[in-house]
């Protein structure tokens, strides 16, 4: 698995996933925590392509053997892709939380919100102070 | 053992059979004739081809890789892991047990309707609540139950309330039930003794509640204090009151849930009542209810006509107190089953339910009657009481989640061992497999870290239970040396430890195809 | 103390001693004294067992019972063969004492056993994939309701009036708990699901659509085509069947089944006066996340061994709670046991040499009782008659220690005066002809 890492140029929110913000379209993910929490990433459940997602809610589900996790949306927008590499390979979400791991590439409804969202030193504290 | 563990299909060889059909003789009329082709299947379904020996074989084989009750210590919490009399088995085999179809006529099974009427008594007399249904098939389906006669005694009343409220230390039986019943659930929180946070309950209480869910000793295996209190604040706001039977044998003769408050119970007759878990099944998961929701109950119901030829009005009402076993002498009582109640939210199930499950619980209500029941609770509180203050020798590392007297069962946490020796509560759990004694509930309930649920049963002599603390002690200090040890147990099991996520990956939950 | 427990004078002392309290009453201290119950229970004094087996005995001496009578009684339970095999295995206390297996390494008896049960339920109804049981039959088919529901998100359920009279009630009985509606189809002059009354009936509205084979009647349904009128608007086709006539029956999946459901019984468990049993759900692939109930998948353990655990747990209660695919936790695994070992004995072949056998007897029993048919079509173990005068029939066949089957017009007003008959194994030809006889005696006595 994965060191312990959050990676600086990503934004973060506080139900443990990340976004890859670039112009108007994105990538989510969860991060080292979450995957860290949930153990052996055995099923992605994701939404489909065209779907929409909303700022602060739950767009997938996420499962260990032993335990089931909402994946909450960053920022809203519309679905364009999804990491179907997921479906045979869902240990990469702990593998490569950042990279393979990614979950879906989203085209944002309101690029503005990214401004919400926690930089790297703000996630780190959030961790330390409890999650 | 290094036998590679075959399936039966796998065993199979053409040709090979166990099975002798009776002789044909019946005209053999073509097959085409009776059935045609395009109904028919064209390949036989692929079963094993095996004779009896290798049958007899390979299941007991099968049998020998698992640990047991009739075997050894089996603490695990919220289960009620007693011993099941062998007695049980014996009358449930009769053929007037066994043979009977259920829809014999009710003039012909006067027999098993008699043994369903007295065990609603008894179990209404248990409960202190005075209408009983066996129906149910378990504690599931029980929930269910209660929270649909909920629905209906509500509905009768012209309301429509959407929400359910459980703590959140509740088996997750609780909250599934209550979306199966067409409700929301409200989780309430545990206060720093163990009990429902009644600021929680006060804060969820309204109009559009229709029922608390609780359990009482609850998981944590503490005594709610503040039931009454509980039910004052339910019944106010008109909701009902649900008991969750799973810890009944922690009361039994000692308080009913009728007294504290409950109008609806449900038992679990392979926990309390000793019915034989058989590795998941069969249990049966009657309840009991109060006169206000007694007109919502299943059907049918068991009634009984006093009198020869069924002449005089059914009756199946009985007082709380009420308990009659021993009939009224030159008078012929005749039972039937009722299906004809207006208000009776319909079937759960087929037929009558698990009647060889009721066979079983009467037999032993009858063997220990009231003062053995009593007993048995009594055991159970003491010798749960007993190992909690015993381990409390290793509280280091397994600290008690709540310091309080205990029922029937107890909960501690792995946290110390965690923090300290580097092992979780799932490498202990492993390693004792190796010492032959089956591990506790771990990880439930949910509010507690790296939680051990133990319930020794009543059925458990002291020396068993002062070897089980020998056991974890030897766990422990083994650990201080090497956790390594209980990281990669079990060792000396029929398999070690299993790849579970491969299993949820990429599931084949059927042979192959040959 | 008890038989069963253990508890002598200094046990209970030196354990008092070291939880620190006089007597147990210190312990009890924590029940609010308002609740505590101040008198004995009100039940008999405990007995001998003994005693308790006599009086058990007397009471079971008090059912007729299937060898006390000639039964034709079906209806949803049959009196079929069951081996001693069975009996032994049941018997085992590895198998018939131990909990569900949570911990896997000490449980790959029980774990390989629901493995095994089902792949057989899954060659049987050809679907691919099965649980590891449900309760029994009606409620299965509410289970596959639930699936349906988070299958679809959609609020209807089409109901053939073919189904078992206790399936149709568990499922409304539960459907009011989903916030479904049931309606139901009914069957034709013929005995069998009205197709066209099925096509209308369903809207895009329909969660699922429910089926029986063979059904209630007896009547081999064409499976074939009310599936594809069911399903034309996206709905679940689910089908409730009798495992056993699946022996010689083209399976549900091969014609466009996608969940079958259904009542074990006959597949070597007791009659019991209607429980325990099993029911079970076996469903195409793509369901199996929304399966109810335990599964078994096929692993490894860290040496490489192959073995058995709980699979795909996450739609279970224990995890995924208010949003699990069921409330089941208990359910009919002891029964699923003797399923599979019943079905071993029986075999590939001897599953279907009983059906031929079935099919031969139930046809020359229609054909030699000379009623009139409710359904004259096809028919595996079970048919339906109508009768001049049923309560003459009854009387007379009871008179002579003969049931001679299930009154239909408890649960049929349109079939009033008809009678389900079942032939088992169990019923010779022998047997067929002495109801034969007392049916003819019988008619011999009704005014033309």
């Amino acid at each position: 698995m994965a060191d312990e890492s959050y990676p600086d140029e990503l934004r973060y929110h506080p139900e443990h996933d990340w976004a890859r913000v670039e112009g108007d379209s994105a990538t989510f993910g969860i991060t080292w925590y979450a995957q860290d929490a949930l153990g052996e990433v055995v099923f992605f459940d994701p939404p489909e392509v065209g779907a929409q997602v909303t700022k602060d809610q739950a767009y997938a589900e996420v499962e260990s053997v032993k335990a089931v996790s909402d994946v909450f949306a960053p920022l809203s927008g519309e679905v364009t892709e999804v990491n179907d590499a997921l479906e045979e390979t869902p240990e990469k979400v702990n593998e490569d939380p950042y990279g393979e791991g990614w979950m879906v590439k989203v085209k944002l409804s309101d690029p503005g919100e990214a401004d919400q969202l926690l930089d790297v030193g703000a996630y780190r504290d959030l961790l330390q102070s409890g999650g | 053992m290094t036998e590679v563990a075959l399936t039966i299909f796998e065993r199979s060889r053409e040709g090979r059979r166990a099975f002798v059909a009776p002789p044909a003789d019946v005209p053999e009329a073509p097959l085409d004739d009776l059935l045609p082709a395009s109904m028919r299947r064209e390949r036989p379904a692929e079963l094993p081809e095996v004779s009896e020996p290798e049958i007899v074989r390979h299941f007991n084989v099968l049998s020998r890789k698992n640990f047991d009750v009739d075997t050894g210590f089996y603490p695990l919490g919220s289960c009620t892991m007693k011993h099941n009399p062998k007695l049980h088995e014996r009358v449930a085999a009769l053929p007037g047990h066994a043979r009977l179809h259920p829809l014999q006529d009710d003039d012909y099974a006067q027999g098993a309707l008699e043994l369903m009427w007295y065990l609603e008594l008894a179990l209404a007399e248990i409960a202190g609540l005075p209408h009983v249904s066996l129906q149910p098939s378990a504690g599931s389906q029980g929930e269910l139950a209660g929270l649909l006669l909920t629905r209906a005694y509500l509905a009768d009343r012209g309301e429509e309330r959407r929400k359910v409220l459980a703590p959140d230390a509740a088996h997750g039986t609780n909250p599934a039930s209550v979306t199966m019943a067409g409700f929301e659930l409200v989780k309430l929180g545990t206060d720093a003794d163990g009990g429902v946070d009644m600021d929680d309950l006060r804060a969820a209480l309204d109009d559009d509640v229709a029922c608390l869910m609780l359990t009482n000793p609850n998981t944590l295996g503490i005594f709610e204090r503040n039931i009454e209190e509980i039910a004052g604040l339910v019944h106010d706001v008109g909701a009902t009151l649900y008991y969750d039977g799973a810890n009944l044998n922690a009361v039994m003769g000692i308080a009913r849930p009728g007294d504290m408050g409950f109008d609806i119970v449900h038992y679990n007759l392979h926990k309390t009542f000793t019915q034989p878990h058989g590795g998941g099944g069969p249990g049966a998961g009657p309840i009991a209810v109060s006169d206000r929701i007694e007109p919502f109950l299943p059907v049918p119901r068991v009634v009984r006509h006093a009198g020869g030829g069924g002449a005089g009005p059914g009756s199946d009402s009985r007082g709380a107190n009420g308990a009659e076993l021993t009939g009224e002498a030159g008078i012929e009582p005749r039972y039937a089953l009722e299906h004809d109640r207006p208000k009776s939210i319909g079937r759960l199930r087929g037929f009558q339910g698990n009647f060889g499950v009721f066979v079983r619980s009467y037999a032993y209500i009858r063997s220990l009657g009231g003062d053995g029941l009593k007993e048995a609770a009594e055991s159970a509180v003491l010798n749960a009481n007993y190992l909690r203050a015993r381990l409390a020798e290793l509280s280091d590392y397994l600290p008690i989640a709540f310091d309080r007297v205990c029922m029937h069962e107890f909960v501690l946490s792995g946290s110390g061992a965690k923090r300290e020796l580097g092992i979780t509560t799932k490498d202990i759990a492993k390693r004792m497999l190796d010492y032959e004694v089956h591990p506790p509930t771990v990880y439930f309930p949910l509010i507690v870290d790296e939680a051990l649920m133990i319930e020794p049963t009543e059925t458990e002599p002291k020396e068993r239970l002062d070897d089980f603390v020998e056991v974890v002690r030897s766990i422990l200090e083994e650990a201080e040396e090497d956790p390594e040890v209980a990281r990669t147990a079990p060792h000396t099991t029929p398999v070690r430890r299993l790849d579970e996520a491969a299993a949820a990956k990429r599931p084949v939950v059927r042979q192959p195809r040959g | 103390m008890s038989r069963y427990t253990s508890a002598t004078e200094a046990d209970r002392r030196a354990m008092l001693d070291a939880i620190g309290v006089g007597s147990l009453e210190e312990v009890f201290a924590e029940i609010p004294e308002r609740v505590r119950l101040k008198r004995p229970l009100d039940l008999p004094d405990g007995r001998s067992e003994q005693e308790v087996y006599e009086e058990l005995a007397a009471l079971a001496a008090r059912n007729r019972h299937c060898e006390a009578e000639l039964s034709f009684l079906g209806a949803g339970m049959y009196d079929h063969y069951v081996p001693a095999v069975v009996d032994s295995m049941l018997a085992r206390s590895e198998f018939l004492t131990p909990y569900t297996p949570y911990q896997p390494e000490v449980s790959q008896g029980t774990l390989q056993v629901m493995f095994e049960y089902q792949t057989a339920m899954s060659e049987l109804t050809g679907l691919p994939v099965s649980n590891a049981t449900l309760y029994e039959g009606p409620s299965a088919a509410a289970a596959a309701a639930y699936m349906a529901k988070l299958e679809t998100r959609r609020g209807g359920l089409v109901c053939s009036r073919g189904l078992h009279p206790h399936a149709r009630a568990a499922l409304r009985t539960h459907a009011a708990g989903y916030r479904m509606q049931v309606e139901e189809v009914p069957l034709s002059a013929a005995g069998a699901t009205d197709l066209d009354a099925l096509a209308g009936a369903v809207d895009d509205d329909t969660a699922a659509v429910f089926l029986q084979q063979p059904n209630f009647l007896g009547t081999v349904e064409d499976l074939g085509a009310l599936a594809e009128a069911g399903k034309r608007t996206g709905a679940l086709v689910v089908c409730a069947a009798d495992p056993l006539p699946l022996g010689v029956l083209k399976p549900p999946g091969e014609l466009g089944v996608d969940v079958c459901v259904g009542e074990g019984q006959s597949l070597g468990n007791r009659l019991d006066y209607g429980g325990p049993s099993f029911g079970f759900i076996c469903s195409a692939e793509r369901f199996i996340r929304k399966l109810p109930g335990r599964i078994a998948g096929e692993t490894r353990d860290v040496d490489g061994r192959r073995g058995f655990v709980l699979t795909l747990q996450t739609r279970e209660q224990h995890i995924r709670r208010e949003k699990a695919t069921s409330n089941i936790t208990t359910a009919q695994t002891l029964n699923a046991l003797a399923g599979i070992v019943y079905l071993s004995w029986l075999g590939k072949r001897g599953l279907v040499e009983l059906g031929e056998l079935l099919l031969r007897r139930t046809h020359y029993a229609r054909a030699t009782l000379g009623l009139e048919p409710i359904n004259p079509g096809p028919v595996v173990r079970e048919f339906a008659v109508r009768v001049p005068d049923l309560d003459a029939l009854v009387e007379r066949a009871r008179a002579e220690g003969i049931n001679p089957g299930y009154r239909l017009g408890r649960d049929y007003p349109e079939y009033e005066d008809g009678l389900l008959v079942a032939i088992t194994e169990r019923r010779s030809r022998t047997d067929i002809d002495r109801l034969a006889a007392v049916v003819a005696e019988s008619r011999a006595q009704v005014p033309a």
